[in-house]
């Protein structure tokens, strides 16, 4: 399952509520999982949360239908380990965006990447979308990203903060490599420039490529 | 060297570094970073995959270096690997390095360990320099005043695709240590005690700077494990301004510069300090007067405590979510409110990892095992493979094995248990390592961090306890 992102644009679906602090890349895909390819026809979506315990339903993909396509969790989601196995973990289970009070700086970094919406909001908002969800399971959150809004029945719709560089990359479904190719002339004049300055910037080649 | 201009605003040591390498600025405030060093490991192969998907090359293979260590073997190194799915990433590692045209150091190198202890020990990490690596621990770096931080594999494919990554400029924080801590209390204890203060996201979208007397008085070593931690407070960067005792370590290295380029590259890495005056978005100050030494009692970084405390009752901690979370964490961890740590016993140590295993680390361990024995099974897997020879040199490695313990290879090893190196479930291990997540050395696994004297100490008497030193 080696589909690019797809574009991000309004998302108004169910939402899973995982109240639990601090669940680290560990936890979100085991370490064992990792030399797995990420071709099989299901990608990373069994791996996900496959150690945590007592989980609610929609936390994980079950009998052939998808994760909940929105998971509301508690602070420091994604901290630890930079794998973005743990953001294919989640894509691949179905799910688009996951809404903390805040998120591990690498898995929100790479969530951007892969077409997964990280939504911070302040520990009540968090609260108040959690208690709505959990008084209506089958209620749906609707998730405006150009707008930047969240709103949930019985919730007076919230707005949130994302920088415009996640934004631009969720909204086109796409990451930066062909963006960035298009300024090499630019990038080897500085590097020139700058290894001229300090030549040390370059190791040495022959004692990179072998051991003394 | 152009003079400093003396009208120009003080600027942090992180400012200085991070700004020599931004090669563009969009409206929004981006920034297009060039990065001048890649390391990378087994784990990259989704980035290669990335690259190969586009039919793109690398775009400078001159500063990329590959290095096994996620799933190297610790034992039997050299023969064939049991786990087909291991082998083959190590494989892989190979492969890319050939089609792309990298330096490669794989599990036959004399040089092989791990990224961030063989990193610095070729000289392949400078002062000034921006470092990147798929993985969180790159940090470490920071601690030659580099801008060194964990990418994931979209990222590192950008990077080997352009050579820049961009990036929105996180604030500097700096943080100060004061008072004398007990003796036996090291670098380990006193980011531990760091992380217990501010939380496992207190450093988060921050930059660290350590500073002052209690830093500059550290090593090398302990200046690495301190920036190796920065992330487990959720900062992507930890850094430490260059003084003489970085010159003295970096120089001489296969690496590094020599003579007189030497001499040009320490006038301008002399230059590489904060100014007097620089503005931080915050001052963190950490008290570690009296402090004893720190060992983890939960799931997160942030659960830890002296050794000579007790685990806390999460009915009195301040907020609803450290609450929910300490419960949790005592639940997995099968420990009782108000229990004393001194004394609970450890089914198993690990003295390795990123975090501490370097020559120094494993002197402080070998002080503790000498004319003693462990008591529990204890694997020992050295830094690097040069630290290994080192240690052997020395006889430390006699020291070891003479004490029971397991002399192993060089590698991630028991920290992340990628390579077979697992802690059985429900277990508890004493690690000197850096995470002690619900299942991180293995399903169901109980890890406690702490110092490599610490652990050294679990080994020989079977529990925690305090080093003789501290206990006087």
């Amino acid at each position: 399952m080696t589909v690019g992102p797809q574009p991000f644009a309004a998302l108004e679906a169910p939402a899973c509520v995982l109240d639990r602090a601090n669940l680290d890349t560990d936890q979100i895909v085991p370490a064992r999982f990792l030399r797995k390819p990420r071709s099989a026809p299901d990608g990373y979506a069994p791996f996900l949360f496959r150690d945590l315990e007592g989980l609610p339903p929609g936390a994980r993909p079950a009998e052939g239908a998808p994760a909940a396509r929105i998971l509301l969790t508690g602070p420091n989601f994604g901290c630890g380990s930079s794998r973005e196995g743990a953001v294919y973990a989640l894509v691949d289970a179905g799910v688009r965006a996951v809404v903390a009070e805040s998120f591990g700086d690498i898995f929100r970094a790479n969530a951007a990447r892969n077409g997964l919406l990280c939504v911070r909001l302040s520990a009540a908002q968090v609260a108040a979308l959690m208690r709505s969800v959990t008084a209506s399971p089958q209620a749906r959150l609707r998730i405006d990203l150009p707008e930047q809004t969240v709103a949930a029945p019985g919730v007076a719709p919230m707005r949130f903060e994302i920088e415009s560089f996640s934004k631009q990359l969720l909204v086109a479904g796409q990451d930066e490599i062909g963006f960035t190719l298009a300024r090499a002339a630019e990038i080897a004049a500085f590097a020139a420039q700058a290894e001229a300055e300090r030549p040390w910037l370059v190791p040495p080649p022959e004692r990179l490529r072998t051991a003394p | 060297m152009p003079p400093e201009d003396a009208t120009a605003p003080p600027r942090t040591l992180f400012e200085k570094v991070w700004e020599r390498h931004v090669v563009a600025r969009d409206a929004a405030g981006n920034e297009l970073l060039f990065i001048d060093r890649h390391l990378a490991h087994e784990g990259s192969f989704h980035a290669f995959a990335k690259l190969a998907e586009r039919d793109l090359p690398v775009a400078r293979p001159d500063l990329t270096l590959l290095i096994a260590d996620h799933y190297a073997p610790t034992r039997g190194r050299g023969a064939p690997i049991a786990d087909p799915e291991v082998a083959r990433v190590i494989d892989q590692l190979g492969e890319n390095a050939a089609r792309f045209g990298l330096s490669l150091i794989g599990l036959s190198d004399p040089r092989q360990g791990i990224v961030h202890v063989v990193g610095p020990e070729l000289g392949f990490t400078l002062p000034g320099l921006t470092v990147v690596c798929g993985d969180s621990h790159t940090s470490t770096h920071g601690a030659f005043g580099a801008v060194a931080f964990g990418i994931g594999a979209s990222e590192v494919a950008h990077v080997l695709a352009t050579q820049t990554l961009w990036q929105r400029r996180p604030l500097a924080k700096r943080v100060r240590f004061s008072g004398r801590p007990d003796a036996g209390v090291g670098a380990k204890d006193l980011v531990l005690a760091m992380i217990a203060q501010i939380g496992a996201d207190g450093g988060t979208g921050a930059a660290l700077e350590y500073a002052g007397p209690t830093v500059e008085a550290l090593s090398m070593a302990g200046r690495m494990t301190l920036c190796n931690l920065a992330i487990e407070c959720g900062a992507r960067f930890g850094l430490i301004a260059p003084d003489r005792t970085t010159f003295d370590w970096v120089a001489g290295r296969p690496l590094a510069p020599e003579g007189a380029m030497l001499e040009r590259a320490l006038a301008d890495w002399r230059a590489l300090a904060s100014d007097p005056g620089a503005a931080f978005a915050e001052e963190i100050a950490v008290s570690v007067e009296g402090l004893a030494p720190m060992v983890t009692w939960g799931t997160s970084p942030e659960q830890a405590a002296p050794v000579t405390g007790r685990v806390p009752d999460p009915a009195e901690l301040p907020t609803a979510a450290k609450r929910d979370a300490a419960a949790q964490a005592l639940a997995y961890m099968d420990l009782a409110p108000g229990q004393p740590l001194e004394g609970l016993a450890m089914d198993r140590v690990f003295i390795g990892s990123c975090t501490n295993a370097r020559l120094e680390d494993l002197r402080e361990a070998a002080e503790v095992f000498r004319g003693r024995t462990a008591q529990v099974p204890t694997l020992i897997s050295p830094g690097s493979s040069a630290v290994k020879r080192a240690a052997e040199a020395e006889g430390l490695d006699r020291v070891f094995r003479t004490a029971g313990v397991e002399w192993a290879e060089s590698g991630c090893s028991m920290c992340v248990g990628m390579n077979g190196d697992l802690v059985p479930p429900g277990a508890r291990c004493a690690s000197t390592a850096n995470r002690n997540f619900p299942g991180r050395q293995g399903p169901g696994s109980r890890t406690h961090l702490m110092s490599p004297r610490m652990a050294a100490l679990a080994a020989v008497t079977g529990a925690l306890g305090r080093p003789e030193e501290s206990a006087r």
